[in-house]
């Protein structure tokens, strides 16, 4: 019974979608007051519905419910409790609930905290999010519906969730990553808005930009998550494998980043209106794209979610449908969006389309790679290739490099006209102690030319010394130096921040590539190994009991330099349920490096087989997107997005044209 | 749903600090790593030089596991897997080049093999596509900015226009907007 008001919700939750997807739309068109503002309370509908079915799915989780079909195959009564309420997005179908709860959580959050925005154009943003949830409800009641049941026969227990799936990660990953993936349809609902009622301008800009910020930071996170997941689970030190469900994130990442800045460029100059606009459309589409290819079965990975070609074409026409159509409506309403300032050589302005250019060329790039097995797979007629990481790092890398120099000089340009003189004053000593030291000390500390570790050097103090050189140059005419750096608003240093961040990810990356140290050895207790400037000493092992498998766990005394560092635990397990092996890496992390042994076999003699790591750098990678998510949210923070709600409370009893007016100024 | 309305902004929960809590537990949670099952395979082979070693380690990259869903050799536990690497070994030892290691994975598995594709004629646009969108992209970017800079006078004329036609009325009502907001980017340049 229970499980059929969760459907019966998710019903509910449709038809309502329907008529948020319409009447407002209709209304905003025809100036019909009364159907504009059903637009809030119909959201808020939406998401109650959407909320009680996801409540009530979780519930057939907790209560082991095994008539339904989605809780017997992702279940098991001896699984742990916070596991039972997070497989609730442990397969497709709950997982696809989850994700349209989610766009209905940003329907809510665009309803409450857009009140500054206009009526017509808030009803015009709703309604093209609630069109997207149509389509999302529709999909599952039609192909995936999660209450599913197995009657007249339940099976007597579940089939538990996938055992790689039982981790931390587990719990925070994917609604990280789900929530930053939706988040990006709030800003693809604000571009159809715009180019609905022909209003691009500052304002636009304006109230689309926090929500482009936050998608795009917590989607940093999310992604940031899924790597230091695969870098602990997979226990061989890989943290990103340019996997064909990877990669579409990423590309809604790169595009995401294209946008917030090209949001940058509207909101202060009123330039690339339209450029922005189908930034925010193609955002949209690469994550449905990351939709389709996950859940369509076109390829398998442990990502890939169970396959059934309906879906894959139902996912495939609403990503035609919703493309295809806002593309349309692009290409007839876009010419009334040309910007009518210019803007000089080497302004800001050129430097953003330069950053533009080259994120949109690298998203490109790697849809390339993706895609071409699977094209020339249909084409040569079942011939394969695999495109794998040589190729994607030959691409990236070099582009990034060029992303990096820019990015050096760009937040120091100035808006609409920027001399030669002006740049070169501020940056050639920047630029001179930026080589210099990047090159004296990688040489000092190694005694040799590492070329790579020189490049990264170079490129990395050339940011942070363009940063420090532009943060003095706008305290320079305040009184002090720290009233100079409060005088510099919110939004400046989550730029600067998320900047800061992109950098130490890229130099944390090249730099564990390059130093990174792996060793293979047949250790007997009390043996020892040597790697780089550390010594692992093998303890033996002893028998250890987990609650669901047995293990080998090995003792292994770690020096460096002869000097005692610490003891690392490393397991061997077998899972006794499905009789499945697994290995549990013993880890040391430091801010400078990791290290860490994964146990093999014991051989006939006692020994065992193991191999040792040491990663210079790794964590820079995840620390660096930290950093790039807080500085997005930072910016979201800055008061002048909250600045329109101060001033119509203050203009609070004056003609409501007033306080429209102000925000459409 | 209580739509509250917004009067001290800052001093009420806003969505950015449950995104800041957000934040900092992720932060946390990596500094403080949980430990995790692993399933990479361990084998251990002697070599005579480092070199040896890096390039064993280099074409076990490399080379996708013919057997698995998308994992290299080194990564993949599969059986598989491990005859392969034993192979490779085999002709590292036997001091063959990776160019005729390489062929013979080719051979005895085909293109599907090499995570870095043949440039055939077949894979000549995944090679030169990005570099054609490049170049593509700087042709448009340059369009853009070759027809803009020309307008950058117009703008001045505009902006100058509309700043002499704004009655004192508007002038009054325009710095009340713009009332303690500095340019946000780009605080000291008031050109």
């Amino acid at each position: 019974m229970i499980p059929e008001l969760g459907n019966f919700a998710l019903i509910l939750a449709f038809c309502l979608s329907i008529v948020l997807g319409t009447l407002p739309i209709i209304g905003a068109a025809r100036d019909n007051t009364l159907w504009m503002s059903l637009a809030r309370p119909l959201t808020a509908g939406v998401f109650v519905f959407l909320s009680i079915s996801l409540v009530i799915l979780g519930y057939s989780f907790v209560t082991d419910d095994f008539s339904v079909q989605f809780v017997a195959n992702h279940s098991n009564t001896n699984l742990p409790l916070q596991y039972k309420i997070t497989a609730v997005w442990g397969g497709h179908e709950g997982s696809f609930l989850f994700w349209t709860w989610m766009l209905g959580g940003w329907m809510l959050a665009v309803a409450i905290f857009s009140k500054s925005v206009p009526e017509e154009f808030i009803a015009r943003v709703l309604g093209v999010m609630g069109l997207i949830c149509v389509g999302y409800t529709l999909f599952m009641l039609a192909t995936s519906n999660p209450f599913d049941r197995v009657l007249p026969l339940p099976p007597a227990d579940g089939a538990d969730l996938n055992a790689a799936l039982q981790d931390f990660a587990f719990i925070v990953h994917p609604p990280s990553l789900y929530m930053g993936y939706v988040g990006f349809s709030v800003v693809f609902a604000f571009a159809v808005a715009a180019l609905l009622s022909g209003r691009l301008d500052a304002a636009w800009a304006r109230w689309c930009r926090p929500w482009a910020n936050a998608a795009w930071a917590i989607l940093t996170l999310g992604l940031s998550l899924g790597s230091w997941w695969a870098y602990y689970e997979l226990g061989w030190g890989g943290w990103w494998a340019w996997d064909p469900v990877e990669n579409p994130p990423l590309i809604t990442w790169l595009l995401g980043a294209a946008m917030i800045h090209s949001l940058a460029a509207t909101e202060k100059r009123g330039v690339f209106k339209s450029w922005t606009v189908l930034l925010a459309i193609m955002a949209f589409a690469s994550s449905l794209l990351g939709t389709f290819i996950t859940r369509s079965g076109l390829l398998t990975s442990v990502h890939a979610f169970a396959t059934d070609p309906t879906r894959g074409v139902y996912i495939l026409g609403f990503l035609g449908l919703i493309v295809g159509g806002s593309l349309l409506l692009y290409a007839i309403r876009a010419p009334i969006l040309k910007s009518e300032f210019g803007f000089g050589n080497w302004s800001r302005e050129v430097f953003l389309l330069a950053n533009n250019l080259i994120l949109v060329v690298a998203s490109a790039a790697i849809l390339l790679g993706t895609l071409y097995p699977m094209v020339y797979q249909a084409v040569s007629g079942g011939d394969l290739i695999s495109v794998g990481p040589p190729y994607f790092n030959t691409i990236f890398v070099p582009l990034m490099g060029i992303l990096v120099v820019l990015l050096g000089i760009g937040p120091v340009a100035r808006w609409k006209r920027t001399s030669r003189e002006y740049l070169r004053q501020q940056l050639t000593r920047v630029a001179i102690a930026a080589v210099v030291l990047g090159v004296a000390i990688p040489v000092l500390l190694t005694m040799s030319v590492p070329l790579g570790t020189i490049g990264v050097c170079v490129l990395a103090l050339w940011i942070m010394f363009s940063m420090l050189r532009d943060v003095a140059s706008k305290v320079a005419n305040k009184p002090s130096l720290m009233a100079g750096l409060k005088s510099l608003p919110v939004s400046y240093w989550g730029m600067q921040l998320a900047h800061f961040g992109f950098v130490m990810t890229m130099a944390g990356a090249c730099l564990t590539s390059i130093y990174s140290i792996e060793r293979s050895v047949l250790l007997q207790a009390g043996q020892q190994a040597d790697l780089g400037r550390y010594t692992f000493v093998f303890e033996g092992t002893r028998p250890v009991q987990g609650p669901n498998y047995i293990a080998d766990e090995g003792t292994i005394r770690v020096l460096r330099e002869g000097e005692f560092l610490r003891t690392l635990h490393p397991q061997k397990q077998l899972y006794t349920a499905s009789n499945t092996p697994a290995t549990h890496m013993g880890i040391d992390g430091r801010f400078l490096r990791d290290l860490f042994v994964t146990l093999g076999d014991p051989r006939d003699n006692g020994a065992w087989s193991m191999t040792l790591y040491v990663k210079p750098f790794v964590r820079w990678i995840w620390l660096g997107t930290i950093f790039i998510a807080f500085g997005g949210i930072l910016a979201v923070t800055d008061k002048r997005y909250r600045r329109y709600k101060v001033s119509k409370q203050a203009a609070a009893d004056e003609q409501p044209a007033e306080a429209r007016l102000a925000g459409e100024h | 749903m209580s739509v509250s309305s917004t009067v001290t902004p800052g001093r009420r929960l806003q969505p950015q600090h449950l995104l800041a809590c957000l934040v900092c537990v992720f932060a946390m949670w990596v500094m403080f790593s949980p430990q995790a099952q692993a399933q990479a395979p361990v084998d251990v082979y002697e070599f005579e030089t480092t070199e040896q070693e890096q390039r064993f380690r280099q074409l076990s990259n490399d080379f996708r596991c013919p057997m698995c869903q998308n994992a290299n050799l080194s990564s993949s536990p599969g059986g598989v897997a491990a005859d392969l690497r034993r192979e490779i070994y085999r002709m590292i030892m036997e001091g063959m080049s990776d160019e005729e290691i390489e062929a013979f994975m080719l051979q005895r598995y085909g293109d599907f093999i090499l995570y870095r594709p043949r440039l055939t004629l077949q894979t000549v646009l995944l090679w030169f596509g990005p570099i054609l969108f490049l170049l593509a992209g700087v042709w448009i970017a340059r369009n853009i900015t070759r027809s803009s800079g020309g307008r950058v006078e117009a703008t001045d004329e505009t902006e100058r226009e509309t700043a002499v036609t704004l009655s004192a009325e508007e002038k009054a009502r325009l710095s009340r907007l713009l009332n303690d907001q500095p340019d946000a980017d780009n605080p000291t340049n008031r050109s």
